[in-house]
This record gives C-alpha cells, structure tokens and sequence, in this order.
C-alpha cells in the first residue's frame, strides 16, 4: 500500500523558511528530509519520517507552483492564487533571488548566455551547490539582466522597483549586471583572492561615478554604460608620464612629502615611475572595451603586485597615493597657465571622484580578511584621506602582508586616477 | 419579473501569452446572461488589456436571475483561424436579488479554465436593479437569503423557525463518462459546470418558494448535495430550516418570538399517525420505481442504544453467523447491541438484550435469524407498512413494558426467515408496479415494525394527554407564545427536522440521542428530470424513519439533522441523521411527551445540564439504557452516555476540555453487480455501524469522556469495500456520570502467561484513562458526586458488555462470570473482533502537546482565542496495493492513514501551538477498487494560554448561567437571544413566571446583566450602522452614480494594489471579530481536468493547484461581493479521477459558505469609517 495522492493547502499559504532555504538549495525532497531531520525538526514532536516526508513535498510543491510567480515577483503582490501575507511575500522574493557568493564569482562578468548555463555544471561541482540551485541562480541573473536592460534611469532603482528586492540586494544584482555588461574580467587567477563583495563595491562607485547616469544626472541616461566621453578625457592624463618634466616634478614633490614618514621610502622613491606609468596607462588604455574588461587584472598586476614586492604595508600605500594625488593637484595649479584649461578642472575633479570611489571600493576589498570594523574605519579613513590628506591613523590596518597587500590595492587604485 | 442586470468589464491583468509569435494577446470579453451575449472590444497585445466597457445591460425574469449565473468568457481574437478560449468567469448574482446582501460585485476574479486552471484575471462590476412585484403565482424567490451557518447568523435574531424545507431537482449528467467521450473535454466539463450552476440555482429558487409559502424570509443551515449518479443522471439536492429573520438593529426586541419556533409535537403526531411508517425499513420501492430500490435496506441507530430498525438483529454478529446458514447471513444481528437493543424490534424478539447487563447474546437468538432485516422489503410500500403497526401493535407493547425486567423470552420473534425471498417483483418489475402491495416478505416487515410503531403509539397518547394538560402552569405571556406556537406547529410541514445544530438559549430542552437511517437503493435512469418522484420517495422514506425514531426516543423534533449519499456504480446509500431532541420546553412543556413525569416539568431549570435529561420516561425506555440522577440538578434522570449530532450547547456545563474521538472502519465484499451487490451491502451495513458504535463508545471512555457532540457518520462503499468512518467530539459533561472504565477479559485464564497478557493491557488502557484524564484537564471529585448523589448506587458501576463473544456455550458461563465485575466495558481480547478494536484504541496516538482537536465548532474549556486562524484542505488518496488483505489488515491500513494525516496536520501547524483545531471535517471515498481517499477540511486557531484567565473563565463556567458570559465572544447571537427574549420575559412575566418556576430565578437575575450587555452591544451595532450609512450617502453624492454601492468597499480593487486578505473559516464565527454583515451564500462547484498530468506534477501537483485555485476563486468571489470573510466554510464534494496511463486526471470540487463583512472587535471605529469613503474612481480601475 502507498500514498497515491497527499496534498495540503491552506487558505494562507504556509511555508517555512528551513524547508524553503533547502529547496533554493536544490535538495530532492529525500535529501531535504534528511537534512531536516539532522536538524532536529522533529525532536518534541511525535511525528515519523513520513510525515515529515510529506510536509516536505507538500511544500516543495507549493514552492515549485509559486516559483512562477517569483519569476515576476511584482505579479506575487496581486495574484490571487496563493493567499500570502506580505511580510512573507517579501521573504521569499528576497530568498529567491538571494544568491551563493561563491557561485556568483564564477559567474561574475561572463556572459549570461546559454552557453554559461551549459557550464554551470562545471560551476557546480567546483563550488559545491546543487546544480539546481545553480540553475536557479543563473537565471535569475539572466532574468534581471533582461528587465533592466532597456529601462531608463538609476540602475538599483530599477531593479529595486521591478523586481521588489532589499536595497542590498537590489546594490548586488546592479554589480552583477553591470559586470555581465561589461563582462570584467574577473576569473583569472590573481584576482581569484577578491570577493564577490569587493567587487560588488567596485561595481558600486564605479557605477556611481563612471556611467552616463552618473555624469549628468539625467533621468533618460543609463547607468549600465561607462561615460565614453570621461573615458577619453582620461586620455589627457598621459601628460603626467610623457611629459619628463611632469613626471620628475611630480615625483619630487611627493618624495618631499612622504621623507621620513615611511619605512619603505627608498623603495618608493625607486618605483615612483614605474607605478605612475602603470596607472596612468591603464586609465588612458579605458576607451578600448577589451582594456576595459582587463581593468581589474591590470590594476593587480601594473600596480599592487609592484608594491607588494617591495613589501609595503597598508599605510605606506595609503601615504603613497594621497601624496601622489595631493601632488598632482599642485601639480596642476602650477600647469595652470599652460594648456590645461577648464577642462582640466573638470577633468580633475572627476578624477577625484573616481578614484574616491575606487578608493572605497579597493579598500573594501582589503578589509575583507581584516573584519568587519576594521573595514569599516578604513574605508572612513580613506574616503577622508582622499579629500584632505588627513593621514591614516596606522593602528588601523594590521601590518600582516597578505593583508597589507591588499590595502595597498585600494590605496593603489585610489592613486591612480589622481595621477593626472 | 423583470429585474435589470448591468455588468460592465473593467481589465484584465496577467492574461497568458496566446500569441506565441508576439508574446502577446489580443484579448476580447463576452458577457452571457440567459440567451443575450455581449461582446467588448478586442484590446490588442497586451496581457494588461483594460477595456473600459460600456454598461451591458440585461432585462430577465427575476426567476432567471436567480437561476442563471452570468457568464463571462475572455478570449483571444484571432484573424484567421477560431478565436481561442482563454477562460471563464461565473458570478451567482444571486446576492444581489436581496436587499440586505451585497449592493454590487465588483472585483477581481480569476479567469478559469477547466484545462488549464486559472489563466489572469479580469475586473468586472455588476449590478442589479430589481423591481419590485408581489406577483403571487411568481415562481422565482428573490430576497430570500440563505446561510450555510447552522446556527442562526450572527447579527440576527430569529423570529419564527418555520422548519424543515428540502428540495431536489434532477437532471441528464451532461458527460458522466469523462474518458473517451466525443466532445473535447473544454466543452463537457463547461456544460457540466454550467448545468449544475443551473440546478443549484433552480433548487434555490425553488426552496425559496417553499420558504416563502411557510412565511419566513431566511434559510439558514442549508446543505446542497451533488449525487453525481452517472448513467442515471444528476441530482442536486438541498435542505435547510426555514427562519424568519430579523437583522438585530436595535436593542429592544420582542421577546417572544424567538423560541416559538417549533412545532409542537403534539400536532405533529396527530397529523401524521400515518407517516409513520415503522423505522424498520428498508427500502422500499417506491411505486415509480419499481425494481430498482428494492433492495434497500436501512437502519437506524441512536445512542444511547443502537437502534437498527431494518435489522432485527438480535444478536452480536458472530453468532449470528455462525448460525446462520445462507439465508441468516443477513441478519445483521449485530446491529442490536445487546445492551442497547434496539427499541423496538429487540424487545421482543430477544429477551437477553433487555437486562442492560447481559452480557452475552445467547445463541439462542441465532436460531431467530434476524436476518430479515434486510430482506428486500423492497416491495413494501408505505401503505402496507403504516397499516402493519396496528396490528402488532399489542405484542410490541406488551414487550417493551415486560422486557426491561424480565428476561423472559418473547421469542415472539418475527424471525421469519423470509429473508431468502426474492424480492418481490424481483424481476424487472418496472415501474409499473404501484405501491406495491404485500409481497412475501411483507409479513416480516410488519413485524419489524411493529416495534416502531409501538413507540409512535406511545407518543401519540402521551402527547395527547399532554396537550390537555398543558396550558396550566405557566401564565400569561407564555400563553400568548403558545398560541404562536401551534400556529407555526400548523404550518409546520411533515418533517419536524432542523438542519441547525445550536441554537438560541432556551431552544433545546432534551437531547435523547442520535437517530439514523440508510437505505441502499439501486439507481436507475432517471427517465423524466422534471418528475424526480424516485428520489423524493427515496428520501421521504429515510425522513420518516428518522422521525419514527425520534418519536420512539420520546422526542418531537429532530435537530442537526444531515442528508447524504455515497455511490458506487449503480448501488447508492442514502443516509440521513441527526439528534432527536425535545424543543421549546419551556412553552411546551405540558403539551410534551411524557405525562406520566411530572419531574420533567423543572427542565427550564439548570440550562447547563437540562438538555442531558431524558426525554423519555424512565419506565417506559423504548431501550434498556442506563438512567441515574443527574450529576448537575440531582433531579432529574440522565443516561450515562450521549451521543448528538449537535453543536455542545453554549450553556452546557463541561468539565475539561474536549477531543476529536473517531472510529475507523473497513469491510471488504465481493464484487458484484446490480441487486446482488446491493444485498451485500445491505449485509454488511448493520455490522459496519453496529462497529463503528462500539468503537466509538470504547474511544470515548478510553478518553474518560461520556458525551459525543458533533457525530457524522460516514459510510462510504466502493467496489470491493465498504469503509465506515464516525467523528464527534468527546467531552465530559458534568451533568453525566462518570464513565467507567474498560475492562479486559481473557477467555483462558488458566494460563499464566495469558493473564500477564491480559493484565498488561488492563495496565495499559488504564493508564491511558488516567493520562487521558490528565490530558483534557477532567478533573472529578468522585467521592463528592457519591455523597450527593442520589439514590442510585454508584452510577459507574454499570456493567456494559460490549462484545460478547460466543465461541460456544462454555465459553458463555466464562464470559458471564467474567462479567460479574460490573466495571464498565468488558472487552474479550480472544475475539478477534476485539483484538480489533483493542488495537485501534491503543494506536490512537494522543494529540501532540499544545493541540486540542474537535469536529464542533467551540472546544470547551478553551475562551480565549487569538485572531491566528489558519482553514485548510488536505486530501489523501491511499492505494492498497495487497489484493489479499483482510478485515483486519484493512482496518489497520485505515486507522494509520487517519492517524497519520492527523499527524501530519498538528506537525504542519505546530508554529500555532497552541492551537485547537475546529470543525475536523473528514470525508472519505473509496474512489475505486483498492483506492481509498480521505478529504479533511478545518481550521486551526490558535489561543492564548494564559492559565489565569482560564481558569478564571472555567469557574465561571461552572457556576450557573455562566457560560454564557464567556460565549459571548464567540457566539454572540445565542447570547444575543437569549438577552433579548429573557429580559423581556422578566418584566412582564414577573408575576406568573417566577411564580412558577422555582429555579426560574436565578436565570432570571443573570438575564437583566445579559441583557444590559447586549444593548451595549447593540447600541455599537447602531452605531456602526450609522457610519455605515453615513459613507453611503456620501458615495451617492460622488459624481459616479454608481458609487452608492459600495459604502463597504475597501480599496481593494485597484490593479496596483495588493489583494484583500479575505479569512476563510468552516465555523460560524470569527474569534475576536464581529461579523456586522452577511453578504450572501458562496455556493461553487468547479471541475478541472489535465491531459498533462506529469507534467503538471503527477496527481498531487494536480490537486494542490486545483485546491488552491478553489479557495483563491472563492476569496475572489468574497471579495467582490465587499466582504472579508467566508465563513461555515465547507467542502462538500471532492471527486477525483485518474488515468495515468493516459496521464490524464479529473476532479469535481464542491465548496460552500457564507461571506461576511466583519470587524475587528479593536478597531471598532477604525475600519469601517475609512471603508465608508467611496472611491470615485473604483469604477475605472486603472
């Protein structure tokens, strides 16, 4: 004998968030069973395994018959189907589209195509989630992707108004887009110790201050494309290397500014052009899109691996780039009779903000094995450090290499667009 | 006469793509009314089309209104090839035909589609303007409101309950065949939808006729069936009570009124000494119908005994077997419980039964196959068996005075062995025999009878006297309410039936017990739909069985009272149910029954404990049943158990709280075909309930529990087994003595082993007692019950023997040695039987900590409810995949399909603990060979445990009248009622009523504070009234005219906004709301159908998404009407069929309820004020 047929429904929808989690996950009802009863789920109640079995696929189905609600999630609030409190509703749209960091960093920046999706199973098995889950995950970006594509307007916005998502989550898929959009380089191996967080603030401050939507604040505009016009104007920033007299100017006023307040001045001094020309390079090699998407590795390998060699820490780096950019300011009120015009003041100023946003976004990055607070006084103390060079205060940032390392990323990446 | 309906299409919203090449649709809207169709426009790619129409107006008869549903059919507009359906839409417009329902229909609905479910939405407005016309040959029946509710709704009061009112109308199924048919499956499953749309409709109609006829405004507990015969056609039928209603506005009320209500029994029986057929039969063929219902078969049973009136059951089953030879095996013996033997037929027949402790039924009696029970007394007609009675009459009575005392036989027994006769006119007679006069078997049947009709006698000469004495005592205004009585008792119709099951305080004076009868009939073509004489007499058979037992319980009404079928092939059971009761006390009183005791004069005392008193006089029991004094009042006699098919009256005093007690059946039987088929069932029905009874009674005192409330029986019967089902909430009523306890017995004591055997079940079915105890908080000081009690020994010390076992004659002295310890039941674990029925006692699992569980609609004990419900639908279908199974296997696999979905339930909705959960409705269906599909339906509320206030509440329970206070929240109309008639009472009568009444004071005192509280209460009605009112008028005053309507509405119909949270609930109440307004009945049947039934999730995938479609058509639909509730929610029908090889699946749903406006008793002057401003611009939905 065997149950042929056991449904439940209830006038409002029941769901419980364990079994809901286990089913985002892509368990089998079996498994999800199983786990549950790991779980303890049962302890106190007089139940068996069966019912526990059929409570689980009783749900699983309930999801699977909302799940086509989910894909629009703004249908969820006005269908009549399933009867579902809204605090609910907002669970489990927030649950669906909640994604694995770690599956998302093999996905961050490819192309969401059908070919991606046939490598998910590859994805799968290196990360460890069910390919279902995978499944569910990539299309969920490709599905976003797909809404916000041709709408105008704030990126998160969008995606915050259209799809019903948490402001965090609604920040994460705009990174994602705009990272398939661009299709950043982000799987090579030395960038492999970089979060989908860190890449997600990078993705943050430069859609923030890169794209067209950043520049004029115009509704129409989009945010998903870099400001092609600002890419350009980069260009100019070539002075500071071609130019010898620039560049000796500029060293030298950031050498004056940084003697005796740092272990590894020697090194400094010795690789002041070397680390100049590799950011100011990058910067002006950004009109090119294949540059574009290399902009993550470039900056590792023409910048923080350099800096890293020469064993500086956090704060040195972060001394370096203020100065460097400090420096180029003046640099530039001396240039002011000269060429620079206008345009050079407002070039400038974007530069700042970029490589505010950089800034932020690198040290970010650096902060993630150094813990939360931590991560979160230094992007303070940078994003300061960046407008006044107030300097950092070195209690802040742990001397270690690996993470020095990383702080010198940010601060690298701060520098760099200062280097005009 | 004419009414004009204007509907108007609004937009749709997430239509499906229908156009795969555009992802598009370009969707047009069809409005059907009768035969006038209206088209829109076609809204061109979009899945958001808005189509703004015009008004559609249609003129119709009012009797097409209320017959006719309107017809909406969104379809996708294609150029060159058919245009494609995409769904429909039916609205019932009935609730706007009156005037104190809903206004206007106005709202989102689902767009359905038979294959492939709910395809988006659409908005749609209607409305009605209905001329007044008093026509009085009309045919239609607008204004007539119905209500599922089996109580009298809440924000009414009734004036008059007219009665009983049933109707049937019967129809071609359109497709009974769902597989291999001709049409596409679309088209068959819409006309069938469409037909029974239809039907229900006509029968609503049509009781509204009679309901108008009797004088009454109102049909309140109506219960509408489906029999979906198949070959033989479509049979929608309904009953009810009729009531005049009158919505509660102001405070004073008159009082008088609300009790009249019934029909004094008196005349009822003078009427009607005809209709008393004897209870005892079976089937007869009703003269239209010749061959086919001759085999039919019916009995009845009440508790406290069992009353099998088709049977003559003498004995338990297995001797009777034993005994049998071919021709016993029908004797269904078993069906007279010995103890509790039948009234009637058993006194004389069997002597042993008469002493309550016998224990054994002798074998004598198998000698006496009782066996004719059954006999096809097809050809009976009721002529022949009115006439019978006369004749034995003697005899019967003669035994039933003698019996009680003297065992002495009266083996007058009717055994006539006619059993074997064929049924007469076997052949085919076809309808053209008439009333068929005498056959064979004829003269068992008059023997049968005899017994019933000796208790109708009975009455009929007590009521006589009665009456005469009546008027006497009470002074007055009562008789003025006398007066009103046998007027309404006048117009009172042939059956003193109510479908209600609580009632206004003071209504229901005694409950004697359950009364039942089945009937198994084989269908035959329906040949002409408009003459469904067949199925009447079929069902005026069973009603006059119920009656004739009521009549023998010494009761004049029946109240709770159900209808219902279970089909297979060609072999239907009808059964019908509900508890005899006497009514109207109060009034009545002297006109009532019994003259013969005085004592019952007092009923108006003790309300917690007056309804538990017998009706019938303690020397003339129509059944040996135990009587002691009652535990509350010490005045009166009560039984020593109750079962009713009843709601626990608000009033009752309860020690503890309650649980669902539930008895768990199968049977096999051969296959067969036609009349053979029917024979076995016939067969095998006494023993089945007869089972089903014992087990009950054992669950019930395993519980420590001795009152049944809320009792359904079900049986339901498939090819190869019969499968018996019985729920009811057990409580302790404090009025009852305490139930013993259940005793194990051993056949071979001498072995040492065995007794240790035997002695560890002893332990462990005590243990249970006393954990049971434990567990629902009954607590009984039993040394002060001995102290006060009366006369009567210990009342506990009864001896019941509940299976006797009869291997053989030895084995007879054994058992009655055994049975010597007069501790309550004895069971024989020897018996297989027993092994049986010890085995289901000891699985039941006990509800898990935090859950309560009942089948009524208030648990007692528990008060304090949070707003947290939660109504669900779970269906299981269980497939035995061992062809070779037995009873017991069976029975096993049964019982753990029932416990397990139990189980599954309390772990579903542990997040509530605590929580009780209401109204377990259990349906079950043996849909085909080897299947056996259960469907529950309830609600799970949760309350607070705050111990404190229980407490306190329970001790107010216990002191007089109390109750009530606590009900108030949950049952405000009782209280309501009881408020207005009393106060009123109390003035005026002041003189004549006290006077006379002894106890009449202290309630008299408690009703001027109730009442005082329900004007409160009142005066808040009043008042909301007035916003109300207020809001409309500001609508009407809005530029759209037709804002007037909607003073109630919220906001809810905008696209953009989400859905109105509509609650559904299977009670009559919401807990912390009040309900302010009924809106109309939400009666619904869908069919849905897949040939994709993989793909769609294999069978459960299929029906969860039909289930949650039907719920979320159902909200749609109350919502529309403005409400925010359904309440009385219930599934009636839920038909599933499958083919998986062809991966096909079918399902017929049937839901009803009531919708409802209701308010949070917090924010009393919250809701409604922001609920009254009109949206202008609701009409034009974005």
């Amino acid at each position: 004998m065997s149950v042929e047929l056991d449904v439940f429904v209830g006038n409002t929808t029941i769901m419980d968030q364990e079994v809901y989690q286990l089913w985002l996950s892509g368990y089998t009802v079996g498994d999800a069973v199983k786990v549950r009863m790991d779980g303890g789920v049962l302890d106190g109640c007089d139940a068996s395994a069966e019912v526990l079995r059929s409570d689980t696929m009783d749900q699983f189905r309930t999801f699977q018959m909302c799940e086509r609600l989910l894909h629009n999630p703004a249908k969820l609030a006005n269908q009549l189907l399933f009867q579902i409190p809204p605090d609910r509703q907002a669970m489990l749209i927030d649950r669906y589209y909640a994604f694995d960091d770690a599956f998302v960093r093999e996905v961050l920046g490819k192309k969401l195509s059908k070919g991606t999706k046939k490598d998910l199973d590859d994805v799968s098995s290196k990360t460890g989630i069910l390919l279902k889950s995978c499944r569910r995950q990539f299309d969920n970006f490709k599905r976003v992707f797909k809404v916000v594509e041709e709408l105008k307007g704030p990126l998160v916005e969008n995606i915050r108004q259209h799809l019903l998502l948490s402001d965090r989550l609604a920040r994460d898929y705009a990174a994602i887009v705009f990272f398939a959009n661009h299709r950043f380089e982000t799987g090579k191996k030395k960038l492999q110790y970089l979060t989908f967080q860190d890449f997600a603030f990078c993705a943050g401050e430069l859609i923030s201050h890169w794209t067209v939507g950043a520049m004029d604040n115009q509704l129409e505009d989009m945010d998903v494309d870099l400001d092609k016009e600002f890419l350009q104007d980069l260009k100019e920033l070539k002075v500071l290397i071609t130019d010898k007299d620039l560049l000796d100017q500029h060293k030298s006023l950031v050498c004056t500014a940084l003697r005796s307040k740092t272990k590894v001045f020697a090194e400094m001094e010795a690789s002041f052009k070397n680390l100049s020309r590799g950011l100011i390079n990058i910067a002006a090699k950004l009109t090119n899109t294949k540059d574009v998407r290399d902009l993550f590795i470039d900056l590792v390998e023409k910048f923080i691996e350099p800096c890293r060699s020469d064993r500086w820490v956090t704060i040195d780096v972060n001394l370096y780039l203020t100065h460097y950019i400090n420096s180029a300011h003046i640099l530039d009120t001396f240039k002011h009779q000269a060429v620079w015009n206008s345009l050079w003041d407002e070039l400038f100023k974007m530069l700042t903000d970029i490589q505010h946003v950089t800034v932020c976004f690198l040290v970010k990055m650096g902060m993630v094995a150094s813990g939360a607070s931590a991560a979160a006084e230094g992007t303070r103390a940078t994003a300061a450090s960046s407008e006044e060079p107030v300097p950092v205060h070195p209690t802040q940032f742990t001397t270690s290499i690996s993470f020095s390392f990383r702080d010198m990323l940010n601060v690298g990446c701060r520098a760099w667009p200062h280097s005009g | 006469m004419p009414g004009k309906l204007k509907a108007k299409i609004v937009a749709g919203r997430h239509l499906p793509v229908m156009d795969r090449a555009s992802d598009l649709t370009d969707a047009f809207v069809e409005v059907k009314f009768g035969n006038t169709t209206f088209k829109t426009d076609v809204f061109p790619k979009s899945l958001n089309p808005q189509w703004n129409s015009e008004w559609f107006k249609f003129e119709v008869d009012d009797e097409d209104l209320q017959d006719e549903p309107l017809q909406i059919t969104v379809l996708d507009h294609d150029t060159y090839s058919a245009n494609d359906a995409i769904g429909k839409v039916y609205i019932d417009i009935d609730p706007l035909l009156s005037s104190e329902a809903a206004t206007v229909i106005s709202g989102w609905f689902p767009i359905y589609d038979t294959i492939h479910g709910i395809r988006g939405e659409i908005n749609v407005l209607v409305k009605v303007d209905l001329f007044n016309d008093l026509n009085r040959f009309r045919q239609s029946s607008c204004g007539v409101r119905f209500f599922c509710t089996t109580s009298i709704p809440l924000c009414y009061r009734a004036v008059v309950v007219h009665g009983f009112v049933e109707e049937l109308v019967v129809n071609e199924d359109p497709e009974y065949q769902w597989i291999d048919r001709i049409r596409t499956p679309r088209a068959s499953n819409e006309a069938r939808q469409r037909l029974i749309s239809l039907m229900s409709g006509e029968l609503q109609r049509k009781i509204g006729l009679k309901v108008l006829e009797m004088g009454g405004n109102a049909v309140v507990g109506y219960l509408q069936c489906f029999d979906l015969e198949g070959e033989s056609g479509l049979v929608v039928r309904a009953i009810g009570t009729a009531c005049t209603l009158e919505k509660l506005s102001g405070g004073g009320a008159t009082n008088n009124a609300q009790h009249t209500a019934n029909s004094s029994p008196s005349k009822d029986m003078k009427e009607s000494p005809k209709a008393c057929m004897s209870g005892c039969r079976s089937s007869h063929s009703s003269p239209v119908h010749g061959a086919a219902s001759r085999l039919a078969q019916s009995f009845s049973v009440s508790y406290p005994t069992l009353l099998f009136s088709g049977t003559q059951g003498s004995n338990r089953p297995r001797p009777s077997l034993r005994a049998r030879g071919a021709s016993a095996a029908q004797s269904l013996a078993s069906a007279a419980r010995q103890c509790r033997p039948v009234f009637g037929d058993e006194c004389p027949s069997n002597p042993l039964s008469s002493g309550p402790s016998t224990p054994l039924r002798a074998p004598p009696f198998t000698s006496f196959s009782p066996s004719k029970s059954y006999s096809r007394q097809s050809s009976s007609s009721d002529t022949d068996i009115s006439l019978t009675p006369k004749t034995v009459l003697f005899p019967a009575r003669l035994c039933l005075y003698l019996s009680p005392s003297s065992p002495a036989l009266s083996s007058v027994a009717p055994p006539i062995s006619c059993q074997t006769s064929r049924p007469p006119g076997s052949g085919m007679a076809p309808r053209s025999t008439t009333p068929p006069p005498s056959h064979v078997a004829q003269s068992e049947v008059s023997m049968l009878r005899k017994s019933v009709s000796f208790s109708e006698d009975m009455l009929l000469a007590a009521s006589g006297m009665g009456s005469g004495g009546s008027a006497g005592k009470e002074a007055g205004p009562l008789k003025i309410l006398l007066r009103q009585q046998t007027q309404t008792a006048l117009e009172q119709r042939e059956f003193p039936f109510f479908t209600l099951t609580s009632f206004p305080q003071g209504f229901l004076l005694h409950v004697a017990g359950v009364v039942s009868a089945r009937s198994v009939k084989l269908l035959d073509r329906i040949h002409n739909p408009d003459e469904p004489e067949t199925r009447d007499a079929w069902w005026e058979e069973l009603r006059q069985e119920i009656k004739s037992h009521a009549r023998a319980l010494g009761c004049h009404a029946v109240v709770g009272y159900s209808e219902s079928t279970s089909i297979c092939e060609e072999v239907c059971i009808l059964s019908a149910s509900g508890t005899a009761a006497v009514l109207n006390c109060r009034f009545l009183q002297d006109g009532c029954l019994d003259v013969l005791s005085e004592h019952r004069c007092d009923d108006s005392a003790p309300p917690g404990c007056g309804f538990c008193h017998v009706p019938y006089d303690e020397l003339n029991m129509p059944f040996p049943a135990q009587l002691s004094p009652c535990c509350c009042c010490h005045r009166t006699k009560v039984p020593d158990v109750l079962f009713t098919t009843i709601d626990l009256p608000t009033d009752a005093q309860v020690t503890g709280k309650g649980c669902l007690i539930q008895a768990r059946l199968c049977r096999l039987k051969k296959k067969s075909q036609g009349e053979g088929n029917a024979t076995c069932i016939s067969n095998l029905l006494p023993f089945l309930e007869y089972e089903l009874h014992t087990q009950l009674l054992n669950k019930l005192k395993l519980c420590g529990m001795n009152a049944l409330f809320g009792l359904c029986i079900q049986i339901s019967v498939g090819e190869n087994m019969l499968v018996g089902l019985a729920s009811a909430t057990g409580v302790y009523l404090s009025a009852l003595p305490s139930p013993g306890g259940i005793q194990i017995a051993g056949k071979t004591p001498n072995d040492l082993t065995y007794d240790q055997h035997v002695s560890s079940i002893q332990r462990k079915i005590n243990d249970t007692i006393v954990k049971n105890r434990e567990l629902y908080e009954i607590h009984i000081t039993e040394v002060a019950e001995d102290v006060i009690g009366s006369p009567i020994p210990e009342p506990r010390q009864r001896s019941r023997l509940f299976r006797s076992h009869s291997e053989s004659s030895d084995e007879l002295s054994e058992l009655d040695l055994s049975h010597g310890k007069k501790d309550a039941f004895v069971l024989e674990i020897d018996d297989t039987d027993a092994v049986e029925d010890l085995h289901s006692l000891l699985t039941d699992a006990p509800t898990p900590p935090g859950f309560y569980s009942c089948n009524t609609e208030i648990m007692p004990g528990i008060y304090n409810w949070t707003s947290a419900i939660q109504m669900f639908t779970s269906v299981r279908v269980f497939r035995l995949n061992n062809a070779n199974l037995t009873n017991l296997g069976l029975n096993k696999i049964f019982n753990e399909l029932c416990e397990n979905l139990l189980k599954s339930l309390y772990f579903k909705l542990r997040s509530m603990v605590p929580c009780c959960l209401c109204r377990l409705n259990f349906t079950v269906a043996v849909p085909e060979d080897e299947l056996i599909q259960v469907a529950v339906t309830a609600v799970a509320m949760s309350f607070h445990k705050d111990q404190t206030q229980e407490a306190n509440k329970a001790a107010q329970a216990h002191s007089q009248m109390k109750a009530i206070a606590e009900t108030e929240e949950q049952l405000q109309f009782p209280l309501e009622l009881n408020a207005e008639s009393a106060s009123p009472l109390s003035p005026k009568g002041s003189g004549p009523q006290d006077g006379s009444n002894s106890h009449g004071r202290a309630p008299s005192v408690d009703y001027s504070s109730f009442a005082d509280r329900c004007s409160s209460w009142i005066e808040q009605l009043r008042l909301r009234a007035h916003t109300i009112r207020r809001g409309s008028i500001k609508t009407s005053s809005s530029p759209l005219p037709e804002g007037r309507s909607r003073s109630l509405r919220s906001t809810r119909s905008f696209p953009g906004s989400s859905v109105s949270v509509v609650k559904m609930t299977p009670l009559s109440f919401i807990p912390g709301a009040k309900i302010v307004k009924y809106l109309g009945i939400i009666n619904m049947f869908f069919i849905r159908e897949t040939t994709s039934l993989r793909e769609e999730g294999g069978v459960s995938g299929f029906l969860h998404a039909f289930i949650a479609e039907v719920f979320a058509m159902v909200r749609a639909h109350v919502a529309a009407l403005g409400g925010n509730a359904v309440v009385s929610y219930s599934m009636k029908e839920c038909v599933f069929m499958e083919n998986p090889n062809k991966n096909q699946a079918q399902c017929l749903i049937n839901v009803s309820g009531d919708a409802v406006i209701f308010t949070r008793e917090s924010d009393q002057e919250g809701h409604l004020p922001q609920t009254s401003h009109p949206q202008p611009t609701e009409d034009t939905p974005p």
